[in-house]
Order: structure tokens, then sequence, then C-alpha cells
């Protein structure tokens, strides 16, 4: 295909799609004006039924607990992804990590970046945890505080080695903690089909004071599994990266 | 259907549209910008940057939860991804 001919199907492409986007939006509602009921509804309903203030939360881990089982399972999915796309492939060799550090010519990590990391590695974890274990007062939820949780590792790679990183999270350890994590959330809302309600109907009790930590029955339980299978997703996902940029060479051993 | 509650941390709709507007506007440019910039590595900066904003934006639009998960996602791991990617496909290069 010539150039000038990829132009013209570019046009035509271009012209299309900003046709679709224009007739889109001039059917959007109004800023700020939301035109759906389950908004309104959910707010009116979701304390009373929950005893979560967030409400948020009482949504992704309750009323649509659903989906969000498979979200989690996309993220699953996308980790064992990257374990089997980025596996040490024929004709690649892994090389010792110990030579590696031993002599390898790389500038040294400077002194301020380890610093900067160790200072942040405690309260990362700290604030992981916290926001994984509030999802059912604020906000938050498994889902970040997953992330920030595997940020604190990474953290762990900058301050120091690959070596100490792989030390702080073996494969089979990290392995086992995602499928605790999306194990968990499934079996919670199995649990609820054993005892013959639907599935992840919220069972447990709600708690006495709306917006206290053990408020929301299974909601901060649910958000506790979730954070798990992120952190540990994530983790694998940089690990994974990181050895593959920092071990993995092409030609036979 | 707007609720009028005043707490101790109610601001002025005028200052909040003010605040939205600026914060969009800072988000084109940003986007625009990663668009632009031809280095990756410089690209990969920008883009971590644009997740920063992207979180401001969500947060003067109410949403505190999307916030945090674009805080994150966009901030911190997308670009370490990238980075890292980056480094292995330039070693293949040498």
């Amino acid at each position: 295909m010539t150039s000038s001919q990829r132009r013209w199907v570019f046009l035509a492409g271009m012209i299309g799609l900003v046709a679709f986007l224009l007739w889109g939006l001039l059917g959007l509602p109004g800023f700020g004006h939301y035109p759906g009921p389950y908004g309104s509804i959910i707010n009116r309903i979701a304390l009373r039924q929950t005893n979560a203030t967030g409400t948020v939360s009482a949504i992704n881990f309750d009323y649509r607990g659903f989906d969000t089982v498979g979200e989690e399972f996309i993220l699953f999915v996308a980790a064992a992804g990257v374990s089997i796309v980025l596996r040490r492939l024929r004709g690649e060799r892994e090389k010792s990590a110990i030579d590696e550090a031993a002599d390898r010519n790389a500038p040294p990590t400077s002194d301020a970046v380890r610093m900067a990391a160790l200072v942040f590695t405690g309260p990362l974890v700290v604030m992981g945890w916290w926001l994984t274990s509030h999802a059912q007062t604020n906000p938050s939820g498994g889902f970040q505080g997953g992330v920030i949780l595997a940020t604190a590792f990474i953290l762990v790679y900058l301050a120091g080695e690959f070596l100490v990183f792989k030390r702080f999270s073996p494969v089979a350890l990290t392995d086992a903690v995602e499928a605790i994590g999306a194990g968990g959330f499934v079996a919670i809302g199995l649990a609820a089909v054993g005892i013959g309600l639907a599935y992840l109907t919220n069972y447990l009790p709600k708690g006495e004071v709306a917006g206290a930590v053990s408020s929301g029955g299974t909601i901060p339980l649910i958000s506790f599994f979730v954070g798990l299978e992120v952190a540990a997703a994530f983790i694998l996902i940089v690990a994974e990266l990181l050895e593959q940029t920092l071990l993995i060479r092409q030609g036979s051993a | 259907m707007t609720v009028a509650v005043s707490t101790p941390y109610t601001v002025p709709i005028e200052f909040m549209e003010a605040l939205q507007v600026t914060v969009l506007v800072l988000v084109a440019a940003g986007a625009t910008a990663v668009v632009l910039i031809r280095r990756p590595v410089h690209q990969v900066i920008a883009l971590s940057v644009y997740g920063i904003l992207l979180a401001v934006l969500f947060l003067v639009f109410q949403a505190p939860d999307v916030t945090l998960s674009e805080l994150t996602v966009g901030a911190v791991v997308l670009p370490i991804v990238l980075l890292l990617t980056l480094a292995k496909t330039r070693k293949r290069e040498e």
C-alpha cells in the first residue's frame, strides 16, 4: 500500500470515528445531571443495608460483587499470562544472579534513592494494609491497598538488590498468596450458596455502628482477599519483568 | 438532584467549577505532551505525570476511589512496567 493510499484509509477511518464520537457526545446527559435511578436508590439504602459508610466499596464488594470477581480474575489471568510469555525460552539462558551482582558495571544506586526507598517502605506497608482493611469505612479498598503493598516490595528492590527482592517475595509464596486471594473471594461467595442464599450475599453481621471497622459484614473480608490477590499479582508481574531484564540473555548456556 | 449539605469542608460552587476547568485543561495538555514527546524514556516520565494529573481530575470530580486506583496504577505501576520493558529492549539492541 502506498503512502497516499494509507492516508486515504486513515482519513476515512478518522471521519467515521469523529462522526460516531460527536453523535455519542450529543446524546450524553448534561454535566452533573445523572439520569439513572440506581445511584439515588443505592445512596438511600446502602448505609442502612450494609452499615458501611464507604458506599463505593459496598457497591464493589456487595451489590455488584459478582462483577468484581470477574475483574479480579482479569488481573489473575494477566499475571499468569505475563509469567507464561516471559518464561525462559529455548535458546535463552539465565545468568547467575550472584555473578551478575558481583561484577556488573552499572553505576551503584545512589544513597539518596536507597535512603528514600528505605524510609518509605515501612509506611507504605502500613498504608497498604490500612487501605485494604478500611474498604467499609472510606473510598479505599483491596485493589488500591494491594497495589500499594506491591510498591513497597518494589522499593525493596530499589533500596537493595534484585536478590533481596527475590528473598522477600519468593515466586512459590507469591503464587500461593495470589491463589489464596482469588480463591478466598470465590469461597466467600460460595459459602453464601452453602447456607441457602444467593452467590455473594452479604450474610455476616453488619455491626452495630455504621462506619466502624467491624461493620459491613463480608465487605472488609472480601477487600482483604482482593488486597492479597492484587498485591501478589503485581509483585509477580514486576518480578517477571525484572528477571527478564536483569537475568535472561539470548544464547544457550 | 443536588443535596444542599453544608460542612466545614464545603467550598463555593464557582471555586469548584474553576478548579475542574483548570484540571481538565491540564489533563488535555498532559495527554498532548505524552503523544508529542518522542523519546521513550522521557515519554514514560511524562505518562507518569499525566497519571497524577488524571488522579487529580478524578478527585475534583468527586471520585476519590478512582483517584486512588489511578494514582497507584497510572503513576506508579504502569511506568515501572514500561521502564523495565525499555531496559530489556535496549539491552537487546546493543
